[in-house]
């Protein structure tokens, strides 16, 4: 994707630039965006390093285990053909589980675990069961509880409160979610 | 009521490191060699990102200095104006499924510009927390068992995507 999108951005930007005659501004900004991805990447550094060490804890207790039998219902709910499957129910589990920490280097292995399982109950191999479309579109919602990245964006450009964007992200993530899983059962009921 | 959010976000990270700090201790985990082991996967992190974003800043930089991305804007903002969304937040809502380091480039962009605790700063920060690169979600989770037929996913994940920015955008637009 990038190999298309990144010369596509350099040519226009910089055939534009030579039409209107901004090639001032055009080059100093080559050079102070260097800059900008070095002082993001400081930033970066200190919080992905702080947020990985925790989530390692995080990750070697029992946490995911213990809230994976709180979210079962709602699992249940979700995934109505797998009901009589507790391999695949706890893996599921598991992976929303690890999203909603936002341990994602969790979360991907455990959400392809559960494609697999998945995928070998699927009578036709080529196309996504409906479980496997709910499982993907809830993974492409991402419910997160803290926003790093975010965050560590936000305290780069100096912010007087990085996290006080949680709780508004809280909202539209749980809102994403559900009208993704809404129009999942939708396309499931009027078949496509 | 502002007030009661703003104290949920600050107790966010606090009583989420406290609680696993706490179970680390009851589970008689050797914490800090753990936390030692996680950290240093951070810096493998973000080392790996480190060159994705020299390059993607350099080009989103470009599209803004050149007059090229206000150009396009100023084209499509009267049919956005219609519907009442802000028009600065537009290049975040376009790239955000697509490519995860080009939206954090994008979001680092509309947050120098109109300002980090602005509301479009802000907006482009709760719209980055609260959305995933979706395309490339797909992919992964589709590539693994070696499916071809993807039937609703993509269109399901982009009402999810579309619901989460104008939730956000709205949110923001009450909020501050």
């Amino acid at each position: 994707m990038l190999n298309a999108m990144w010369p596509a951005f350099i040519i226009c930007s910089f055939s534009f630039a030579i039409f209107t005659g901004n090639l001032s501004e055009l080059n100093s900004s080559i050079f102070s965006s260097t800059k900008e991805a070095v002082s993001l990447s400081i930033t970066l550094l200190g919080t992905m390093c702080l947020w990985s060490g925790l989530m390692k804890i995080a990750s070697k207790t029992k946490i995911i285990e213990k809230l994976t039998h709180v979210l079962e219902p709602v699992i249940s709910y979700l995934f109505p053909q797998i009901d009589n499957d507790s391999e695949i129910k706890n893996t599921i589990a598991m992976n929303v589980v690890a999203n909603i920490l936002g341990l994602g280097n969790a979360a991907t292995p455990l959400g392809i675990k559960a494609m697999k399982l998945m995928q070998e109950k699927n009578i036709n191999k080529d196309v996504l069961t409906n479980s496997m479309a709910t499982l993907i579109v809830l993974n492409t919602a991402s419910i997160q509880i803290i926003p790093t990245t975010v965050i560590a964006i936000r305290s780069s450009f100096n912010s007087i409160n990085p996290t006080c964007v949680i709780f508004p992200i809280w909202i539209a993530t749980i809102f994403a979610a559900i009208a993704g899983i809404v129009a999942t059962k939708l396309f499931i009921k009027f078949g496509k | 009521m502002l007030k009661v959010i703003e104290f949920i976000s600050n107790v966010a990270i606090p009583f989420v490191i406290l609680i696993i700090v706490v179970y680390g201790l009851i589970e008689r985990i050797k914490i800090f060699d753990c936390f030692l082991d996680g950290a240093k996967e951070g810096i493998g992190i973000v080392y790996a990102v480190f060159p994705t974003l020299v390059g993607l800043f350099v080009a989103i930089g470009a599209l803004r200095s050149s007059g090229l991305l206000d150009f396009i804007i100023n084209l499509i903002s009267p049919v956005l104006k219609l519907v009442k969304f802000p028009t600065e937040i537009m290049p975040l809502a376009l790239i955000r499924p697509i490519s995860g380091s080009s939206s954090i480039a994008v979001a680092s962009d509309i947050m120098k510009i109109y300002g980090v605790d602005s509301r479009i700063g802000l907006m482009a920060a709760v719209i980055m927390g609260s959305t995933e690169t979706t395309l490339y979600t797909i992919a992964v989770y589709t590539s693994s068992v070696g499916i071809k037929n993807t039937r609703f996913i993509l269109w399901a994940s982009l009402v999810a995507d579309f619901v989460g920015i104008v939730t956000s955008v709205f949110v923001c637009k009450i909020m501050y």
